[in-house]
């Protein structure tokens, strides 16, 4: 019997398309509960290859025959070496291309929406991590958002769609991915921008971001304005683009808000965030639609494949916004922080230009979930 | 530590760690220790996991410099 290779963006659509799917994840146990491929068409059964040295006999009768089997490994050696064994006992399988290393890697471009002058939105769905980046284009110049360590796939789309990439943006100091910010814009000569308050420690040159401030990219005139809004870090900034979209960073997700403590201030820091979203966020217009820099889980994403809300259906059903009373919001939020995010002191000081680690180094720190929100 | 066996498993991506130190454990009677050595990062998850699947004990791990070296003493 054959066996496939499926690689990232394969899974990715059939998980859009809501094809079914059984994923044989064969990492040990520890790995698979900490994050796996997820989504609704997705069923799992976790077996470490090392138990099935033997032989995968007792494996046949679980296996469905009347949908995808994705052997799934760490790196994918021991995934190939399972599907062989399931393809001598007659089973047709397929393995995931560059395991979940390359999982962790891919990116999945989704329209948003276009904007004046022939420009177009695009959000970069990170599945594997549930990072969410950006890129405005217009009039031949491209502005990125929140762009992760991937920086092939910005600098290709961006080529494909005959652009050239000047501004680079960050709405805060990341500490649960590594930021491909400044190494884009020192490739291809574009300016980074950063929060001042965010880059205090940060060791190289960067232009800051001051609310109220336009660019313009492209020969048509798009505002991008930044706003103010602590609350995850002190410095985080949210961006209005063209009165239509609100990237909200690591502020407000679609079923959740942002986490206080990453930076250590949790007390300090929760009424800013408090203000950001009870004050500032609810004096904006409600027909924005938020584009957040993460999402959680597979029920923030739409049937298109992308995560994004209008801001005044978030303020009827994101249980983060219908909190009264401070005190209580203060308590639910400091109450409830999950696990910090693995080594997310190293990504910090990663993306202040402090540490350099070598790309295998920065795959071992981003491994695992993130875990920016308060849910 | 002494070992009885050294398992030079260095340069070897996942599965092969694995299964050379199974094959290697056969090879010993119970309460001899094999030193492992091998500098698939992965592995240190994954020889954990198997000790404990397997029953066979692992006695203490060091990481020197990018190689991770276990010592597994046969159940």
């Amino acid at each position: 019997m054959t066996v496939k290779a499926l690689a990232s963006g394969e899974v990715t659509k059939k998980i859009l398309h809501q094809e079914n799917v059984f994923v044989l994840d064969v990492r040990n146990e520890r790995d698979f509960k900490d994050w796996k491929i997820e989504g609704a068409s997705i069923t799992h059964h976790n077996v470490p290859y090392f138990e099935l040295l033997d032989g995968v006999e007792d494996l046949l009768p679980i296996l469905p025959n009347d949908q995808e089997v994705l052997v799934v490994c760490a790196k994918e050696g021991s995934s190939v070496m399972v599907a062989d064994m399931l393809s001598e006992a007659g089973r047709d399988v397929a393995y995931l291309k560059g395991g979940m290393k390359a999982w962790s890697e891919h990116l999945e471009p989704v329209k948003i929406g276009n904007v004046t002058g022939g420009g177009e939105l695009y959000q970069f769905v990170r599945m594997g991590k549930g990072c969410l980046s950006y890129m405005l284009l217009s009039q031949g110049e491209a502005a990125l958002f929140d762009a992760t360590r991937i920086i092939d796939v910005y600098i290709d789309f961006a080529q494909q769609k005959k652009a050239t990439i000047t501004h680079v943006f960050d709405t805060h100091l990341h500490a649960d991915h590594i930021s491909g910010g400044r190494a884009i814009a020192e490739k291809v000569n574009a300016t980074y921008h950063l929060p001042p308050k965010d880059a205090t420690d940060v060791l190289f040159n960067y232009e800051p971001l001051v609310e109220g401030q336009t660019y313009t990219i492209g020969s048509t005139t798009i505002a991008i304005q930044p706003l103010y809004s602590p609350g995850h870090t002190l410095g985080s900034t949210s961006f209005i683009i063209e009165n239509t979209y609100l990237l909200s960073g690591d502020i407000l997700f679609i079923d959740s808000i942002g986490r206080p403590d990453l930076a250590g201030k949790a007390e300090d820091w929760v009424g800013d965030l408090r203000e950001t979203l009870y004050e500032r966020y609810k004096a904006l217009a409600p027909s924005l639609i938020v584009l957040p820099a993460h999402f959680m889980i597979m029920e923030e994403m739409n049937e298109d494949g992308s995560i994004q809300k209008p801001l005044g259906q978030l303020f009827k059903e994101n249980h983060g916004l219908q909190v009264e009373n401070e005190l209580t919001f203060r308590q639910m939020v400091t109450n409830h922080l999950p696990p910090q995010p693995n080594a997310y002191q190293d990504i910090r000081e990663t993306n202040m230009g402090k540490q350099q680690p070598d790309e295998e180094q920065q795959r071992t720190m981003e491994i695992g979930p993130n875990r920016c929100a308060v849910r | 530590m002494k070992a009885d066996l050294v398992l030079n498993a260095k340069g070897l991506a996942c599965p092969m760690p694995i299964v050379k130190t199974k094959k290697a454990i056969h090879t010993l009677e119970p309460g001899q220790v094999l030193e492992v050595q091998a500098t698939d990062q992965g592995a240190k998850n994954d020889l954990t996991a198997w000790c404990k699947s397997t029953g066979n004990e692992l006695v203490d791990f060091t990481n020197q410099g990018d190689v991770l070296v276990f010592w597994i003493k046969k159940s």
